[in-house]
């Protein structure tokens, strides 16, 4: 089981801030897994429209898309950064 | 070794009390640069902001952001606060306080912690109006970007 963590507008889309999933075999990369979980219904299409816009991390550290995901605990996606 | 502070907190901080914990005890500090973040309204409208967060996260990119700053500049200490929750017009969102015996190093180290927050650190700001409307979450700005890029050597 991998953990998914959403934040800002990207867990209000999807509508829960995280869940559990067992990824399919085919999901090798942070790529492959935007693309796996847009085609999940309509509030996951509606937070993953423009995946290219959507920043991963892995464990608590920032990661492209081009990231294998390997035997990852936890991956968060959230929108581009607005602290400080 | 400089182990810099770093804190997440819902409540405020108070920047004098801050820079009176930096330089106890210490003879050797010379120069020390403080930066605060502050809530603004601009158009009369905003009635708060609220901050998100990622525990855990929040901590560690900050953390790593403020390890490179001390491997960069000659730093004595340095100290970064950002405060989550909701945030009125006025108050405290984030504090950076860097010392140094020379004040370059401080003046740069400060600039370039506070970039790379705010392109790196996940934090997301939303707007709340006076009007009770929710507002739309604030957009990351190109300008952010190139803020933290002008430091790639």
């Amino acid at each position: 089981m991998t953990k998914l963590v959403y934040f800002a507008w990207v867990r209000e889309r999807i509508g829960k801030a995280e869940e559990e999933v067992t990824l399919p075999s085919g999901v090798e990369t942070v790529g492959d897994l935007l693309l796996w979980l847009k085609g999940r219904g309509e509030a996951y299409e509606y937070a993953l429209q423009h995946p290219d816009v959507i920043r991963v991390a892995i464990n608590h550290e920032h990661v492209d898309h081009r990231e294998r995901i390997g035997g990852t605990s936890e991956i968060a996606l959230f929108p581009p950064m607005t602290g400080g | 070794m400089v182990v810099p502070v770093v804190r997440i907190q819902a409540h405020d901080f108070d920047v004098a009390a801050e820079i009176a914990s930096l330089q106890q005890g210490r003879r050797d500090i010379g120069a020390i640069v403080t930066f605060s973040g502050i809530c603004r309204d601009e158009s009369g409208a905003l009635e708060a902001l609220e901050i998100e967060h990622y525990p855990g996260m929040a901590e560690a990119e900050i953390g790593r952001i403020a390890a490179q700053a001390t491997e960069r500049w000659p730093i004595e200490a340095l100290v970064a606060i950002h405060r989550h929750g909701m945030i009125r017009p006025g108050e405290n969102i984030v504090l950076v306080v860097a010392a140094s015996r020379h004040r370059r190093a401080a003046f740069e180290a400060a600039e370039f912690l506070m970039d790379y927050l705010k392109s790196r650190a996940p934090f997301w700001k939303k707007e709340y109006r006076r009007d009770g409307t929710a507002g739309e979450w604030l957009d990351a700005r190109d300008s952010d970007e190139e803020a933290a890029a002008r430091w790639k050597k």
